[in-house]
């Protein structure tokens, strides 16, 4: 048998590690895991830090993979590429729904907000770029939170506040809402957020099927939800633009 | 002229629209395209074919002619066949093309006698100083708006008169007939050899530097200098008007109603239709008009005065133009030359990793200086370097320059028409760069607006046919089909924007000079 390196070995199975199930993990669970030595896993694990490929929560201590992975896999996706790749979409999604269309990626505990195209009507409006929107109660990240796996782990794990009285906070009734989601292809927020504000998101998928983002419409509820329920052909019209975003970055017909 | 780079994407077809519609022929630089608009101006189906950029020597560019028409037709099929639609169902034609590209042919065969001659050619350098004799760059200015420089249509006829034998003694006999792109697509749409009108319209035979701006004809005197035969000429039209009908293909029996230079365009789609309104397009190069009604004004500093469009019978209206010669393509330098990111989108993300430019400035000479110093001896600076700049700030450094650029030609314009800008009306791909839009209106203290329809230059051909068939009534109606897709407003304080200014009119300082036998 050729030699090979051990250290190296040992690496590649933190990193296994680290991208099964339990996503984040702390120095006792990975070193126990593999039957390393304490001082033996925290040298890799920092090796592996300096080259980006794990990060450290600064809160709790425990190690998660890191951004150079994704950037490896070649999946990474910088979100003003995105932005770009979806223009002309969400412009299209702005218009035939008459509402204003925000298009969001998961970043630290909530969904930042990196497009935003206004309502297509005369009124004042302000660009809503690089705010942030809660992960529990958004349509767009209850689409992360169901899609994208860090995302479900910070919606799951953080705290859900309350709202409003429709806001859904409880851990078993959100992962159903979670679950709906994922069986019917987008997300809704009918007054979960905002009173009076209802919107509808969908996600968007890079050609390696990754969930990189969420697109949707938000508008008052009157227009967007009337008489309780949510207009059919808005939920097609952002599924859609969806669809023909992720379709753009690579995504095959789905 | 512009053409948007890897940030843009167009919808293939969409079904969502009934009809009637109005289908857009836009012969670019690079490609040819053709979109179908509906009545809201909504893009209801594109197609796109590029073409063969041709390089005989260093500073020659040639497009094949023939390429160019097969290309239109094939596309325009496309994009019918793309809407499920047919010839029936579009009500007229419009027509918008690049600027000053030159070509000749003959009016029997209608085969090119030379591959046309691009406006980003530089062969006619030399003649167009010979051109200005005693009197330099600016003889013809007063009439035409334009400094004798080797972009325009004029001294590249005059070329291919000297250098293609035998072409000269046939052009005084009529055989030969000139045309920039959009006369050429017309020519042919209308038949051809078989027919075809010979045309052009306003905006585009003030691209030529042969038409007088007052009275919008050609210009004898100017044609005697230059040696120019004026049978080769097509027939000045304004840009709302049915030129004749399509002979053939999948549009034949449809009007052809528009023609406008691919800026003036921009300037229509954009319903820049009141004095002091004003829109960019960010493309590789970018090109800022401002509407300054319906008397041409004179530039003292540096801009381009050409005609903005003309509807029909209506009165003329007038723009100032000014063009900053590298903004995507300095993208695609921070891109491909120094590998500091790997596509043009990012550049807002390493830029936005910092909050300022550190003290550096970036001022893209790479070929001289344009509007509005005009000073060929000048290249490229990086300026105010320190131990302390990074990477970001040089992507900063980078986005500003563009927004720099766009305050200096603004200012050049305020100066020479006395008009104010209020906003600034922005479109092409790097209006998905939300720092670099947030930038420009911080350096400009004004709003920055994106409408809602990318493809500013395409509808604004396809209104101007619109209005030519009565498929819209007025240009009210236009007014109404925009929207506002966003807005930036500035956040910058004054004295941050004094002193960054004053900054960056040092570094240009610095760039002046560098070629020092320059001929």
């Amino acid at each position: 048998m050729a030699r090979t390196i051990q250290s190296l070995e040992r690496a590649v199975a933190m990193l296994r590690l680290l991208a099964g199930g339990e996503r984040r993990l702390g120095l006792s669970d990975i070193a126990s895991s593999l039957d390393l030595a304490k001082g033996t896993a925290h040298g890799i694990l920092r090796t592996l830090q300096q080259e980006g490929f794990v990060e450290q929560d600064p809160a709790s201590g425990r190690y998660q993979l890191g951004a150079e992975l994704l950037r490896l896999g070649n999946s990474y996706l910088d979100v003003h590429e995105l932005r770009a790749r979806a223009l002309v979409w969400a412009d299209d999604l702005a218009r035939s729904s008459g509402e204003s269309v925000y298009l969001g990626v998961l970043h630290q505990q909530g969904v930042l907000i990196v497009h935003h195209v206004f309502r297509p009507d005369d009124s004042r409006q302000v660009l809503d770029v690089g705010a942030m929107q809660p992960l529990h109660s958004t349509a767009l990240g209850k689409v992360l939170s169901a899609y994208n796996p860090v995302a479900h782990t910070e919606a799951v794990e953080g705290e859900r506040t309350a709202f409003t009285p429709r806001t859904v906070t409880g851990a078993a009734d959100f992962e159903g809402v979670l679950d709906l989601i994922r069986a019917r292809g987008w997300a809704a927020d009918v007054e979960e957020t905002w009173d009076g504000v209802a919107s509808v998101a969908a996600p968007i998928h890079d050609r390696r099927r990754m969930p990189v983002g969420a697109v949707g419409v938000t508008g008052a509820v009157e227009r967007v939800c009337p008489e309780g329920s949510l207009r059919p052909e808005l939920i097609a019209a952002v599924r859609d633009c969806a669809r023909a975003v992720s379709r753009d970055l690579g995504a095959g017909r789905f | 002229m512009t053409d948007t780079q890897d940030y843009a994407s167009t919808p293939g077809a969409a079904s969502h629209s009934h009809g009637p519609f109005i289908a857009s022929m836009d012969q670019g630089t690079t490609s040819s395209r053709c979109i179908v608009f509906d009545r809201d101006g909504s893009i209801v189906a594109v197609d796109q074919k590029e073409h063969e950029q041709i390089f005989p020597k260093p500073g020659w560019v040639e497009h094949d002619g023939a390429e160019i028409w097969a290309n239109v037709q094939e596309v325009t099929d496309g994009a019918i066949a793309k809407a499920g639609i047919t010839g029936a169902d579009v009500k007229a034609i419009g027509i918008t093309n690049q600027r000053e590209t030159t070509l000749l042919w003959d009016r029997k065969t209608g085969e090119p006698v030379h591959n046309a001659l691009v406006w980003q050619d530089t062969r006619t350098d030399a003649l167009c100083k010979e051109l200005g004799r005693n009197v330099g760059p600016d003889r013809f200015r007063r009439e035409t708006g334009l400094p004798l420089a080797s972009y325009f249509a004029g001294p590249k006829i005059r070329w291919l008169l000297d250098n293609v034998a035998g072409l000269r003694a046939r052009a005084e006999a009529g055989e030969i007939l000139f045309g920039t792109m959009d006369s050429w697509v017309i020519w042919n749409l209308t038949g051809g050899p078989d027919g075809g009108v010979h045309v052009t319209d306003v905006t585009n035979a003030s691209r030529t530097m042969l038409m007088n701006l007052s009275t919008l004809d050609w210009d004898e005197r100017i044609l005697a200098s230059m040696e120019i035969p004026a049978a080769v000429l097509p027939e000045i039209r304004s840009s709302a008007e049915v030129y004749g009908t399509a002979a053939g293909g999948a549009l034949a029996g449809v009007p052809v109603a528009s023609a406008l230079g691919d800026q003036q365009a921009a300037l229509f789609g954009q319903t820049c239709f009141a004095k002091g309104e004003a829109k960019s397009t960010y493309g590789t190069g970018s090109f800022l008009l401002m509407n300054t009604g319906s008397a041409p004004v004179n530039s003292y500093n540096g801009l381009l005065t050409t005609v903005g469009y003309r509807i029909g019978d209506q009165a003329p209206v007038y723009a100032l133009e000014g063009s900053i010669a590298v903004t995507g393509s300095l993208m695609q330098w921070m891109r491909d030359q120094m590998g500091l990111i790997n596509s043009a989108a990012e550049i807002e993300t390493l830029a936005s990793s910092v909050e300022d430019n550190g003290g550096a400035y970036v001022v893209p000479a790479f070929s001289g200086l344009f509007a509005p110093y005009w000073r060929a001896d000048a290249r490229g600076v990086i300026a105010g370097l320190t131990r302390y700049v990074t990477k970001a700030h040089i992507a900063r450094a980078v986005l500003e320059a563009t927004a720099w650029q766009t305050r200096e030609i603004v200012d050049a314009m305020t100066k020479d028409s006395g008009v104010e800008l209020t906003a600034l009306k922005v479109d092409g791909g790097m209006t998905s760069n939300n720092l670099l839009m947030q930038t420009i209106s911080d350096v400009l203290d004004a709003p920055v607006v994106r409408p809602m329809v990318a493809e500013a230059t395409a509808l604004g051909a396809a209104y101007a046919a619109g209005l030519a068939v009565g498929f819209w009534p007025d240009t009210d109606a236009l007014r109404a089909n925009w929207r506002r897709a966003a807005e930036w407003t500035p956040r910058m304080e004054a004295d941050v924007r004094d002193r960054e200014y004053k900054n960056w009119l040092k570094a240009v300082e610095r760039t002046m000079g560098w070629i020092e036998d320059e001929e």
